[in-house]
C-alpha cells in the first residue's frame, strides 16, 4: 500500500519509542544497582517523625528556606550519629508552609528519636580556652550531665581555677521515665534547651571542679560525640568537638548569642581571589566583639581564638588578628567556595533560628508494613486484571491494545519508581501505591476515550483507517485537556501539601505523565497499524470495531480500504 | 454487550436519546436531597475525626495471642485512657488512646507486647501531636483554593466562562456529597481521607472535562442554523458521551473498588481503605454530577445569553426540536416533563438537509438518511433500561 508522504506512519513513532522503553528497562535493572522501588518507611518499616518549623519566639515570623537547610544539615548529623543507616532527612514544601520529615528505617528508640530531632539549635561564639587532640585520655568516657544550676558565667581566663561545686548525678537518657509532664510538653520542645538530658560533650559552670577530667575523657573520634544536639546553655563551658574530629575545644561561655549575628555573606575578595565570609552584628554583638577581640587578640594561640559553635559543635575557629569595632568582621581562611557558603549559612542560621514542633511520630514494625506493600500490590493485581477483563470484553481487539497500553504504562510506572528512587532518593509509600492503583482507572480512560472516538467516526460512516486517524485527533484534545487538569491537582497537591500527601501527588502526576507518553507513542501507532490490517477494515467480530455490532450498516462500497488490502 | 454498542450507536446519531438537560429540575430536586441531607449531617453529626486530628497515640499489636479485651486491659493499666481498641482483619488490633508522651508511649508499646506475648519491636505506634492535622487540612485548604483558581482560569479559557461555573458547581457537589457519606456513616477522617477528596477533585474535573469536550464539540457554529437549540445539542452531546461516561466510570470505579476490598476485609483499616472510600464515593459523584448537574447548567447559563435566546425563538417558529429530546424546549424555564420515553429520532433524518453551515453529524445522518431505510428494530422499551 503506497501512501503519500505526510500520512502518519506508525512504526516511526514506535519503533524508537519501543527502543527507548527496552532501553530505560536495562537502566532500570542494571546489574548492581538496586532494582527496585525505595520504599516508605510506612512499608519497609522504621520511624518517622514530621517536624513543623516555627518561626522562634521574639523573631519576625519568617522561616526563610536556607534556615530550613541549615536545620535539616542539623538533624542529618544528629541522626547519623545515632549510628543509623539510611536514615533519611528531607524537607517538604518551602518557607512558612514546609515540614522536615526524619525517617529512620528499622527499630529506634522512638523517644530518643524525638528527643534528639526536636531540639532548636543554637548558636554561639565562644572564646577559645584550650585546644587538645580528639582522642580521648580516657578512652570510656561516659556519659555525663551537666550542672543543673548555671551560674553566671566566670570571665575567668583558665578553666583551672573553678572552685568545688556538688557533682551532678548522671541520668541515663533512654530509660528515663518522664513522669508528669503534660502532654503537650512532649509535642512541643522548648524552644530553649534546658539542662536536663545529658550528652556526651560536657558542659559545665566555672566553677565545677570535675569540668576538665570529663573534658579531658572526651572522645571526639566517635562520630556520636560530633553529631549535635547537646543542650547547649551558652552561659556555661563548653567541652566539645569540631565536625570533622580533628579537635576538642575548651570553650568560654558565649560572648556573642547567634540572635546578635544580623548577616553573613560568603564573598570572593577580588585582590586575594579568596572566598572570605563577611559578618554584620546589631550592637550588643558589636560590642561585645568589640570589648572581646581587644582582650585576646595579641594572646598567644589558641587563646586569641573564638569557637564559632552551632548545635554544640565547632564548626570554625578563627583567630582574631586585630580589635574588631564597628560590627563588622570578615573570617578570611583557606576557603573553597562551598566552605564559605557552608559557614555563612551557619552563621546566618543562628541570627533567627526557627524551633521544630512536632508534628507526628509513626513506628511501623517491619511486618506491618510488609503486609500494607503485599495488600497494596494485591490491590494493585486485582484492579488490573478487573480492569483488563472489562476492557477486553468490551473492545475485543482492540482491548487488547488497551491491555498492552496499560502494561507498557506499568512498566514505564515501575521503570520511574526504580529510577526516582536511585536518583532523586524518591520513596514509594502506601498513599503512592494507591496513588498509581487509582491512577489505572484513569490511564485506561484514555483509551475508553479514544476508542469511543474511533467508533464514533465509524459510525459517521469513514473507514476504519480514516477513522481511526479522526478519532485519534478529536480523542487527543479530550486528553490532553483531562490529562492537564489531573497533573494540575497533582502539582498543586504536591507542592501545597506535607507528608503522605506528596507521595500520593507524585505518583498520580508521573502516572498521568505516563499516560499521556502511552497514548501518544504507543496505544496511537499500534491502532493505526492495526487500522491499517485488512481484518479490522472488514470489522470482522473480534475487532472491536464490527459495524454490526455497532449498529452501523455500510453499503458494500463503503469498504474501498479493505478491497485495496487484498494482494 | 453488543447490545451495549447498539444503543452506543442509536445514542450517538440521536435515534435514542435521554431527556437528560430537560429535565433539570429532577436532578437539581434529586442532588439537593442528597446534598441537603450531606449538609444537615455535617451540621448536626459533624465528623469522626481521626487521631491525627484530634491528636493522640494509635497502636498496632499483632493479635495471635491476644484478645481485644487484653490488649485494652494491658492499656488500662498503663494509667492511659484508652478511647478504641478494634481489631484490624485476623491479624493486629489497633488500640487508640488520648494524646501521651513519648515516655508513655514506650510503656504502652511494652503493656502491649507483654499481654499479646510478642516484643516491643512489633508493636507498631503512631503518636501524633494536636495540630498536625490542623496543620495537613490547612494545607489541603490552602491546595483547594489554589487548585480551584488555576483550574477555573484554565477552562474559562480553553472553554468558556460557564463552562468553568458549571464544572465547579459539580465539583463542589461532589466533594460535599463526599464528606457527606463520611458524616452520615460516621466513617473515620484521617490524611489518607483527605488525600482521597483531594483526588476527587481531579477526578471530577477530568470527567466534566470530557463530557464538555463533546458539548463544545456539537455547539460549534450553533449560532449559525437554526435547527437545535443549545439545550437540545447539549443533550445530545451528553447521550453520545452517556456510554464513555459509564465505561469510564466502571474502569475507574473497579481499581478503586480493588482497594476497597483489599483495604477493609484483609487489612481492617488504614490508609487503603481509607483512601479508596472516598474516592469509590467521589468517583460515582462525579460521574453523576458530569452528566446530571454539570450539562444542564451549562444549558440553563448558555440559553440566558440573548443570542442562545433568538437561536431558541428560530428554532421554536421552525416547529422542529427533534433531537435532544422533545420536552427540552428551547427556554431554560420551560420544562413540559413529557417525553418520559426516548423519542426514536425516525423524523429528525427527514429534516437534516445539509446546509452550508451544517456540522459534521448532520451531514453523516444526511448521507446515511440518503443511503436508504434502516432495517433496524427499534429497541424503545430496552434502551429505557
Amino acid at each position: 500500500m503506497a501512501s503519500p508522504a505526510t500520512r502518519y506512519r506508525p512504526w516511526r513513532v514506535l519503533g524508537p519509542f519501543l527502543i527507548g522503553l527496552v532501553l530505560l528497562t536495562v537502566w532500570t535493572f542494571w546489574p548492581g544497582l538496586s532494582n527496585t522501588p525505595q520504599l516508605g518507611l510506612d512499608l519497609q518499616g522504621g520511624t518517622q517523625v514530621t517536624l513543623l518549623p516555627q518561626p522562634a519566639p521574639g523573631s519576625d515570623g519568617t522561616v526563610t528556606n536556607e534556615q530550613l537547610d541549615q536545620a535539616v544539615a542539623i538533624i542529618r548529623q544528629r541522626v547519623d550519629g545515632l549510628g543509623v543507616a539510611e536514615a533519611e532527612v528531607t524537607v517538604q514544601g518551602s518557607g512558612q508552609n514546609s515540614a522536615i520529615v526524619v525517617s529512620v528505617p528499622g527499630s529506634v528508640p522512638q523517644d530518643r528519636l524525638v528527643e534528639l530531632v526536636g531540639r532548636t539549635a543554637q548558636l554561639a561564639f565562644r572564646a577559645v580556652e584550650a585546644i587538645y587532640d580528639p582522642a580521648g585520655v580516657d578512652p570510656n568516657a561516659p556519659a555525663e550531665s551537666p550542672s543543673p544550676e548555671p551560674t553566671a558565667p566566670a570571665p575567668s581566663p583558665t578553666a583551672t581555677d573553678a572552685s568545688a561545686a556538688p557533682s551532678p548525678t548522671p541520668t541515663d537518657a533512654s530509660s528515663e521515665p518522664s513522669a508528669s509532664a503534660t502532654p503537650e510538653a512532649s509535642a512541643s520542645p522548648s524552644p530553649t534547651p534546658t539542662v536536663e538530658q545529658p550528652e556526651t560533650p560536657v558542659q559545665a559552670a566555672s566553677d565545677d571542679t570535675e569540668f576538665e577530667d570529663r573534658a579531658l575523657r572526651l572522645d571526639c573520634g566517635l562520630p556520636e560525640n560530633r553529631a549535635g544536639g547537646v543542650p547547649d546553655d551558652q552561659g556555661l563551658w563548653l567541652a566539645t568537638c569540631d565536625r570533622e574530629g580533628v579537635a576538642k575545644y575548651i570553650l568560654q561561655p558565649a560572648f556573642i548569642k547567634g540572635t546578635q549575628v544580623t548577616n553573613a555573606q560568603a564573598q570572593l575578595d577580588p585582590q586575594t581571589n579568596g572566598w572570605s565570609v563577611s559578618l554584620t552584628f546589631d550592637s550588643a554583638g558589636a560590642k561585645a566583639l568589640a570589648d572581646i577581640s581587644t582582650e585576646i587578640w595579641q594572646k598567644t594561640p589558641p587563646q586569641n581564638q573564638f569557637a564559632i559553635v552551632l548545635d554544640a559543635i565547632v564548626y570554625s575557629a578563627p583567630q582574631f588578628i586585630e580589635p574588631i569595632g564597628g560590627g563588622q568582621a570578615q573570617i578570611t581562611g583557606d576557603f573553597t567556595t562551598e566552605e564559605a557558603a557552608d559557614l555563612a549559612n551557619v552563621l546566618k542560621f543562628g541570627s533567627l533560628p526557627i524551633s521544630l514542633e512536632v508534628g507526628q511520630v509513626t513506628s511501623i514494625t517491619p511486618t506491618v508494613g510488609a503486609d500494607y506493600l503485599r495488600a497494596g500490590l494485591l490491590a494493585g493485581a486485582i484492579g488490573l486484571i478487573l480492569v483488563a477483563l472489562y476492557l477486553l470484553l468490551y473492545y475485543r481487539a482492540l482491548g487488547l491494545v488497551a491491555v498492552a497500553s496499560l502494561g507498557i504504562a506499568a512498566l514505564i510506572s515501575y521503570n520511574a519508581f526504580v529510577i526516582f528512587g536511585r536518583q532523586l532518593g524518591f520513596t514509594l509509600t502506601l498513599a503512592g501505591v494507591a496513588g498509581a492503583i487509582v491512577a489505572i482507572g484513569i490511564t485506561a480512560d484514555s483509551f475508553v476515550v479514544y476508542f469511543e472516538r474511533i467508533r464514533d467516526e465509524a459510525r459517521e460512516g469513514r473507514t476504519l483507517r480514516v477513522a481511526a486517524e479522526a478519532g485519534w485527533i478529536r480523542a487527543r484534545r479530550t486528553l490532553l485537556a483531562a490529562d492537564f487538569v489531573s497533573l494540575l491537582g497533582a502539582i498543586v497537591l504536591y507542592v501545597l501539601s506535607i507528608g503522605s500527601v506528596r507521595g500520593f501527588a507524585f505518583a498520580l502526576g508521573l502516572t498521568t505523565v505516563v499516560d499521556v507518553v502511552v497514548a501518544f507513542l504507543f496505544t496511537r501507532p499500534v491502532v493505526a497499524i492495526l487500522a491499517g490490517t485488512r481484518s479490522f477494515q472488514a470489522g470482522k467480530k473480534w475487532s472491536g470495531v464490527d459495524m454490526a455490532r455497532l449498529g452501523v450498516h455500510t453499503p458494500p462500497s463503503r469498504q474501498p480500504a479493505a478491497a485495496a488490502g487484498r494482494r | 454487550m453488543s447490545r451495549v454498542s447498539e444503543i452506543g450507536h442509536k445514542l450517538y446519531s440521536g435515534e435514542v436519546s435521554y431527556n437528560i438537560v430537560g429535565r433539570y429540575r429532577r436532578w437539581y430536586a434529586i442532588s439537593g436531597v442528597f446534598l441537603l441531607l450531606a449538609v444537615g449531617s455535617l451540621v448536626f453529626r459533624g465528623l469522626n475525626l481521626g487521631i491525627e486530628f484530634t491528636g493522640g497515640a494509635e497502636f498496632q499489636v499483632p493479635s495471635a495471642s491476644c484478645t481485644i479485651d487484653d490488649a485494652r486491659a494491658a492499656v488500662a493499666d498503663t494509667g492511659v485512657q484508652v478511647s478504641t481498641v478494634t481489631a484490624l482483619g485476623n491479624d493486629y488490633i489497633r488500640v487508640t488512646t488520648e494524646a501521651v508522651e513519648q515516655g508513655q508511649s514506650l510503656q504502652i508499646r511494652q503493656a502491649l507486647a507483654d499481654a499479646c506475648q510478642v516484643q516491643a519491636d512489633d508493636v507498631a505506634a503512631q503518636v501524633v501531636g494536636p495540630t498536625w492535622g490542623g496543620e495537613i487540612t490547612q494545607k489541603a485548604l490552602t491546595a483547594l483554593g489554589v487548585f480551584l483558581v488555576l483550574v477555573s482560569v484554565f477552562l474559562a479559557i480553553y472553554f468558556d466562562w460557564r463552562m468553568a461555573v458549571s464544572a465547579l458547581v459539580a465539583l463542589i457537589h461532589d466533594i460535599l456529597l463526599t464528606i457527606g457519606v463520611y458524616s452520615l456513616l460516621q466513617f473515620e477522617v484521617t490524611p489518607a481521607t483527605v488525600i482521597g477528596v483531594l483526588t476527587i477533585l481531579g477526578y471530577s474535573l477530568y470527567d466534566t472535562v470530557v463530557v464538555f469536550d463533546k458539548v463544545k464539540e456539537n455547539t460549534r457554529g450553533i449560532l449559525g442554523q437554526s435547527r437545535q437549540t443549545y439545550s437540545q445539542a447539549a443533550n445530545l452531546a451528553v447521550n453520545q458521551t452517556l456510554v464513555r461516561s459509564i465505561n469510564t466510570s466502571i474502569v475507574a470505579l473497579l481499581p478503586v473498588g480493588a482497594i476497597l476490598f483489599v483495604g477493609a476485609w484483609i487489612l481492617g483499616a488504614g490508609t487503603l481503605k481509607d483512601l479508596a472510600l472516598a474516592l469509590f464515593v467521589g468517583i460515582a459523584a462525579g460521574t453523576y454530577s458530569s452528566i446530571f448537574i454539570a450539562t444542564p447548567l451549562l444549558a440553563q447559563l448558555m440559553e440566558r445569553d440573548p443570542q442562545m435566546q433568538a437561536l431558541a425563538r428560530r428554532v421554536a417558529s421552525r416547529g422542529v426540536g427533534p433531537r435532544g429530546g422533545k420536552s427540552s424546549t428551547a427556554s431554560p424555564s420551560g420544562e413540559s416533563g413529557a417525553a418520559a420515553e426516548p423519542d426514536s429520532g425516525g423524523a429528525a433524518t427527514a429534516t437534516a438537509v445539509a446546509e452550508p453551515g451544517a456540522d459534521a453529524m448532520d451531514r453523516a445522518r444526511a448521507r446515511r438518511a440518503a443511503s436508504g431505510p434502516r432495517n433496524q428494530p427499534k429497541r424503545t422499551s430496552r434502551a429505557k433500561r
